[in-house]
């Protein structure tokens, strides 16, 4: 394989940029708290992919508190609108679930595209980098070469996979997947499922059924559903979070391809709507591309201050 | 309903506050463009697209256009409807064909975008039309991409160029296009590896391909659902490699597609197809009009038909469409339809889903309650069959009958006459509209391509 160019950003150094640039911008640019700057700080975030609904809740509630607290300088009003990001967002980090009998098993699902298995590749390599021994269950039985794309990240991660054909059904890999790992006490089960859109209620199904196998096989299984949202995804994401929800148990978000996107903003309106906190992040292609989300650090990234948003 | 339903509900509480006031001032069409302008960012349109987009409807709105008219809600939808789907690309266009064969396309756009399976989707396309495609698997850089245009030029029995993982992209569209050439290919179509916008190196060999390749078209692959950023992304390709049309992708889902309208606005380049699902004949023409009712959300027209048709049985709905294509629609079948409605959801509801906004005024009268339900019934149950085939024949008496057989006054009666005819016709043109592209009504419903005009 031709080796990828380096990487030209570092992850959230683009996410820092964003909107850090902007607000810091109008804050030195505003004399005063008007109407004007409300509107410029609605164009910031909406521009961020926070959505109209999230936006203008957390406008509100700085509205209050500006006028509460009678403030007067624009720069308070970053801390007041950093404060509230970060209760929407919630505390720290949220550690996987990993205490226990082994093995754990995690279920990981998506849309089309938005890095379900190149996220499991990076998982597999982080969980080996612990210590863990790992088996990816190839869970993606309909689009074509996607067992084929998991086999070469076992190879890159050093991980075991249980694989069957084309076409095979799906909650059955996982089962012989969960098998195999009991059976070769494995720590960590990855199973990789086939991208599906949110609104599609038989492939929904297919993923609960999932869910139901493996339930049924270890317990307390899944230990984690983690639910992939690309960054640069806009307000559909929320429906992504609440559709799968329903679905599948999701423990967890990963927000994948922050590499690309200097906003990520989705995020915060995602957590808005649903309470399932963000696990990890993906900032490139690499295996070593992932980075555990600290919400601190993510919005202390994106207002520009320290940290880069990830451990 | 629910994937639409904010949308839509913002745009209808704009249109509610402009309905029924007659004469506007400046202030009622200035809230009304507010919701609009809220709408549609909702709907992923960027930021700025939607600045720009708004003025000119505010500027169209506040002029004689809506304020002097009688049906101000109507005016703004129009307007509105239309802005869109002019910025949008006015009529669709189709794909050039080099002089000399062969026709060299190229797929570029960000991870997950979609590419391999729109190069097979398109390659299957030119099949159809008689042409002979030689896909080229040149993204080189994510595992199995190669395998995955292998395996679908399989399932497709066409054949797939492909140098392995290991030779340089720029190398492989080259032999490619020289295979081409020796073997009669007409149609060249190549599958790129995603990259990001941002990765100057990776858009560089993007460029090198292109021209190597002297590629006629260059096809942005954009998924429907992309956010803000959907406009750095299209300026970046643009910029960089001088794209000539869009394909969007993943539109079979409920995403409400904002990022259509930003990318057109910015590079200005058309968009050709869409992607309607992961099979590899989910691939279809761009009509700018249908996503104009997507992005403003009229789509619940589809929702609310096909809410009410798994309530119904087939073979009535059938039934019911051929009355209404043969204009046999009756009172009976009338009275079955409004307590149908009633199971739907309340009836309101039903309405305030239709297009009807658009119509708004001329359907106010159907709004009918709970209440007026049971009267309804009570009305047409006092008909004879025959009355209930051919209400033309009401007269004066046979009315005063109805009237008093079923506890209610003539009036009423007369009522509902009225709100009959205009739900016949409301049916009709629903009907007649929605069959103009591939044939009948029910069966198109169920193929879930069901091509409403206001729809997708
Ligand atoms: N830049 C960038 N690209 C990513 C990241 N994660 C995944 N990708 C790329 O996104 C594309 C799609 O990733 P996949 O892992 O195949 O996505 P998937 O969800 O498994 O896709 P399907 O199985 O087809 O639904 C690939 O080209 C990946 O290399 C990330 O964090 N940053
Ligand atoms: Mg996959």
């Amino acid at each position: 394989m031709v080796s990828l160019v380096p990487r030209l950003v570092e992850g959230l150094a683009k996410t820092r940029k964003g909107l850090l640039g902007k607000m810091g911008d109008l804050i030195n640019r505003s004399g005063k708290i008007d109407e004007e700057f409300y509107e410029e700080l609605e164009e910031i975030l909406i521009s961020a992919d926070v959505g109209v609904k999230t936006t203008t809740e957390l406008l509100e509630n700085v509205r209050e508190e500006v006028l509460k607290k009678r403030v007067k300088e624009p720069a308070k009003v970053l801390d007041i609108i950093k404060k509230n990001i970060q209760e929407i967002l919630g505390e720290g980090t949220s550690a996987l679930n990993l205490e226990g009998v082994p093995p754990r098993v995690f279920l990981v699902v998506g849309v089309n595209g938005v890095g379900k298995t190149t996220t499991i590749g990076k998982l597999a390599y982080f969980l080996k980098q612990k210590g863990k021994t790992v088996l990816l269950a190839a869970g993606d039985t309909f689009r074509a070469a996607a067992i084929e794309q998991l086999e070469e990240w076992s190879r890159r991660a050093g991980a075991q996979i249980i694989k069957h054909q084309e076409g095979a059904d799906a909650a059955a890999v996982a089962f012989d997947a969960v098998r195999a790992a009991k059976s070769r006490m494995i720590d960590v089960v990855i199973i990789d499922t086939a991208g599906r859109l949110q609104t599609k209620k038989n492939l929904m199904a297919e993923v609960s059924k999932i869910q139901r196998v493996v339930e049924k096989e270890v317990q307390g299984a899944p230990h984690e559903v983690l639910l992939i949202l690309d960054a640069t995804t806009g307000q559909n994401a929320v429906s992504q979070a609440r559709l799968f929800g329903e679905a599948v148990n999701v423990t967890g978000l990963v927000l994948s391809k922050l590499d690309g996107t200097a906003k990520g903003g989705i995020v915060i309106a995602v957590r808005g709507e649903l309470n399932v906190p963000v696990k990890f992040i993906g900032i490139g292609e690499q295996i070593g591309d992932l980075r555990v989300f600290n919400s601190e650090e993510f919005v202390k990234a994106l207002f520009g201050e320290e940290g880069s948003g990830s451990r | 309903m629910a994937a639409f339903s904010s949308l839509t509900e913002k745009l209808q509480q704009a249109f509610k506050k402009l309905r029924g006031k007659g004469i506007l001032s400046e202030k009622d069409v200035s809230e009304a463009v507010r919701e609009v302008r809220l709408a549609l960012l909702e709907a992923d349109v960027n930021y700025k697209v939607v600045k720009e987009f708004i003025g000119k409807i505010r500027e169209r709105a506040v002029g004689q256009e809506v304020m002097k008219s009688l049906t101000p809600a109507q005016q703004v939808v129009k307007i509105v409807s239309e802005e869109m789907t002019e910025l949008m690309g006015g009529a669709k266009s189709s794909l050039v064909v080099a002089d000399k064969p062969p026709t060299v396309i190229m797929l570029v756009g960000l991870q997950g975008a979609g590419k391999t399976t729109t190069a097979a989707k398109l390659a299957r396309y030119f099949r159809n039309l008689g042409r002979r495609p030689l896909l080229v698997a040149a993204d080189v850089y994510r595992p199995a991409a190669v395998q995955q245009l292998q395996s679908l030029g399989e399932k497709l029995k066409l054949p797939v160029f492909s140098m392995g993982e290991k030779v340089e992209p720029v190398n492989i569209v080259q032999g490619a296009v020289k295979r081409a050439q020796k073997e009669g290919y007409d149609q060249v179509i190549v599958d790129t590896a995603g990259r990001l916008h941002i990765n100057e190196q990776l858009m560089e060999e993007l460029k090198r391909m292109k021209e190597t390749a002297e590629a006629h078209e260059t096809l942005l692959v954009v998924d429907a659902m992309t956010g803000q950023d959907a406009v750095k992304v299209a300026e970046a390709f643009h910029e960089k490699l001088g794209l000539t049309g869009v394909i969007l992708t993943k539109l079979d889902g409920d995403t409400r597609g904002g990022a259509a309208l930003s990318v057109k606005a910015v590079t200005g380049c058309p968009i050709k197809f869409i992607g309607m699902g992961e099979k590899l004949e989910a691939l279809e023409p761009f009509y700018p009009e249908r996503m104009t009712s997507r992005i403003l959300g009229m789509g619940d027209v589809l929702t609310l038909i096909e809410k009410a048709q798994s309530q119904v049985d087939k073979d009535k709905a059938k039934d019911l469409e051929r009355k209404i294509r043969e204009n046999q629609f009756n009172l009976e079948d009338f009275l079955e339809q409004l307590q149908q409605m009633k199971s739907v959801g309340s009836l309101e509801n039903i309405l305030e889903m239709l297009p009807g906004n658009a119509m708004g005024k001329q359907f106010k009268n159907l709004k009918i309650g709970e209440k007026d339900l049971i009267k309804t019934e009570a009305i047409i149950q006092s008909m004879t069959i025959q009355e209930r085939n051919n209400p033309e024949i009401l007269n004066g008496s046979r009315k005063k009958r109805i009237a008093s057989g079923s506890g209610t006054r003539v009036q009423d009666v007369n009522r509902l006459l009225k709100q009959f005819a205009q739900a016949r016709q409301l049916m009709r043109q629903m009907e007649s509209s929605s069959r103009g592209a591939t044939g009948k009504l029910s069966k198109k419903m169920k193929n879930k391509r069901f091509h409403f005009p206001l729809f997708r």
